[in-house]
């Protein structure tokens, strides 16, 4: 009993400084003064676009994202091809590498001098300092969130009830959308949920590929680093707030879906 | 619907699970494929599904070419060994699955679900969860669920394999009825000779993807075409140089024209049957079985010593004489 109690004062404890503090910390911040000042800097114009660049660019990732995972997954654990464990290994490559080498990556292979910049920029189409390397950027970095958590639900569905699905008179397509999709959506949404806090809270790789331009492609962990630098801070916490406030959002919805992924 | 294969081959790697199998399976047959655990039973079964592709051999359904066909355009219905419920449907869903994707009126698809419910006595079931379910209820429902879009072949994979006895000889019946009410071509896989005995009206005996024997229940036990039959398909006991059936020695006070001495080791009183061991001059222990009234005609005890034949005679493996030769090797 002592034992037990021990280990939950160290990892709560742990959990408390390392987590809760700097996040009750910035809550405090932001609101010491009232709401006036928060409502100043969330209502500035430029607040608002920042938000507005990080919705679309999570709104496009999230759903090609979603696709691409669960045909991965389909592909890693249904198929067998040369190259399988090389895909497998790749789909963590965002994860081991820094968003910052992730976003000079990007800025090479499409500036001027990169492999695929001239072409895009001879049909007149600006990647970087501009929304498609954003996009881009936040693909990178958000690609192994729902491949990863639909891989392991599909090992252990197995195969048996899509081959009865077959043997019923179930075309492939039927076989998908009524048997394996139904039975890896936990994971999916999982994944989904997953993928989405990665898009909001990118910070490095956009930094690198967006220019930052005020009004234009900043989005709003960039625009907390604008504050910062201005040392307007009452700005810096107000947008900091919000994404944390979506963080949490994003974890309630988690441990919502967590206990009935285990109940099916 | 007819099943004929033929010459199917296929190998997993390494592993050849099935050597030039050629197999008929009339019309309306309740067919058992029987034969140890990697013996190719499944495999075999899965190729006539659809679901594995041989690598060599033809697969004609009704006697049409369906070697290359995909399982879905196949009509047959398949039982799964671990029932391969559809977890996130309810009972009803799961027994509808085939109607529905054929896009059947809903009145139709109800109508046809409550007549398969009660065939499979699971009438008060169908808004249960499959997790809700024993095994034999599962099985039930996956039974209902093959034979719902009324399927030209039914295939069951070791269908009774992971249920308890008292479960699977209750199913094992029930399949028999079935199968007289329904009348639908039935293949099941199984590796326990007695389910194949008491369900099937024709075996299909493999070893090592090999079509040992094909016949009614009682022509391979009386005539099996094999030693690997000779033991599979019943008890077998190895009396001097032949493999007999138990229930075939003939116990003698006095010796006779290929009898073997033996010593009376235990006698066991098993009904209206008796078991006798016996042990030979050079210590091979075998066991023959007796009729209570053969025994107390005897009036045989322990450690005493008899001689014991065979009758009638069966000696497997087959002699090297031309005629037997031949035999051999139409076995393969």
């Amino acid at each position: 009993m002592r034992r037990r109690l021990g280990l939950r004062a160290i990892t709560l404890g742990y959990l408390l400084v390392v987590l809760l503090a700097p996040l009750a910390m910035i809550f405090y911040r932001t609101f010491e003064h009232g709401l006036e000042p928060v409502w100043a800097a969330l209502s500035d114009p430029l607040t608002v676009h920042a938000f507005e660049v990080t919705l679309i660019a999570t709104a496009t990732t999230v759903p090609l994202n979603t696709v691409f995972g669960v045909l991965c997954a389909l592909a890693i654990v249904r198929r067998r091809f040369r190259g399988k464990g090389l895909l497998n290994a790749f789909i963590d490559l965002p994860l081991a590498l820094s968003p910052v080498v992730v976003g000079l990556a990007l800025f090479l292979l499409y500036d001027r001098t990169g492999w695929l910049g001239p072409w895009f920029m001879g049909h007149g189409i600006q990647v970087l300092f501009a929304l498609p390397a954003i996009v881009l950027a936040t693909i990178f970095v958000s690609v192994p969130f729902v491949a990863r958590e639909v891989i392991p639900t599909l090992r252990e569905l197995g195969n048996e009830q899509e081959q009865a699905a077959a043997t019923l008179g179930a075309t492939r397509w039927q076989r998908f959308w009524r048997i394996t999709l139904p039975s890896i959506r936990w994971a999916v949404i999982y994944g989904v949920v997953l993928t989405t806090a990665r898009c909001l809270g990118e910070y490095g790789a956009v930094a690198v590929v967006s220019g930052s331009i005020q009004g234009k492609t900043e989005t709003a962990t960039l625009r907390v680093q604008d504050y910062v630098q201005v040392f307007q801070t009452s700005g810096a916490y107000a947008v900091a707030v919000v994404l944390a406030a979506l963080a949490v959002a994003v974890l309630v919805l988690m441990t919502l879906i967590k206990p009935r992924e285990e109940a099916v | 619907m007819s099943i004929e294969i033929r010459n199917v081959s296929k190998r997993f790697g390494a592993f050849t699970a099935l050597d030039d199998v050629s197999l008929e399976i009339p019309e309306g047959s309740l067919t058992a494929v029987l034969g140890p655990s990697g013996s190719g039973k499944s495999t075999l079964l899965r190729i006539v599904a659809g679901l594995e592709r041989p690598d060599s051999g033809e697969v004609l359904l009704s006697g049409k070419d369906a070697t290359g066909l995909a399982p879905q355009r196949r009509d047959v219905g398949f039982v799964f060994q671990h029932y391969a419920a559809f977890k996130h449907m309810t009972v009803r869903d799961n027994v509808a699955f085939a109607l529905t994707i054929r896009k059947r009126p809903k009145q139709e698809i109800r109508e046809r679900v409550d007549e398969l419910l009660e065939l499979v006595q699971l009438q008060g079931f169908a808004d249960r969860y499959p997790s809700r379910l024993s095994g034999g209820q599962r099985q039930r429902m996956a039974l209902a669920r093959a034979l719902a879009a009324k399927p030209r072949v039914l295939l069951l994979d070791e269908p009774f394999g992971a249920l308890d006895a008292r479960v699977r000889a209750e199913l094992r019946d029930w399949l028999r009825r079935l199968h007289e009410e329904v009348h639908v071509t039935t293949v099941f896989v199984t590796h326990d000779q007695e389910e194949a005995m008491e369900v099937a009206d024709r075996i299909a005996v493999f070893d090592h993807g090999r079509l040992e024997q094909v016949g009614a229940p009682a022509e391979l036990y009386d005539a099996p075409a094999s030693e690997f039959v000779l033991r599979f398909v019943g008890d077998a006991v190895r009396l001097g140089p032949r493999l007999v059936r138990p229930h075939e020695i003939v116990l003698r006070r006095w010796p006779g024209d290929g009898a073997v001495e033996v010593e009376i080791e235990r006698i066991a009183v098993l009904g209206a049957d008796a078991r006798v061991d016996l042990v030979d001059g050079s210590g091979e222990r075998l066991t023959a079985r007796l009729q209570r009234v053969e025994l107390e005609d005897l009036d045989l005890v322990r450690s005493e010593i008899v001689w014991a034949s065979a009758e009638p005679f069966r000696r497997l493996p087959p002699e090297p004489s031309a005629g037997d030769a031949e035999a051999g090797q139409a076995l393969g």
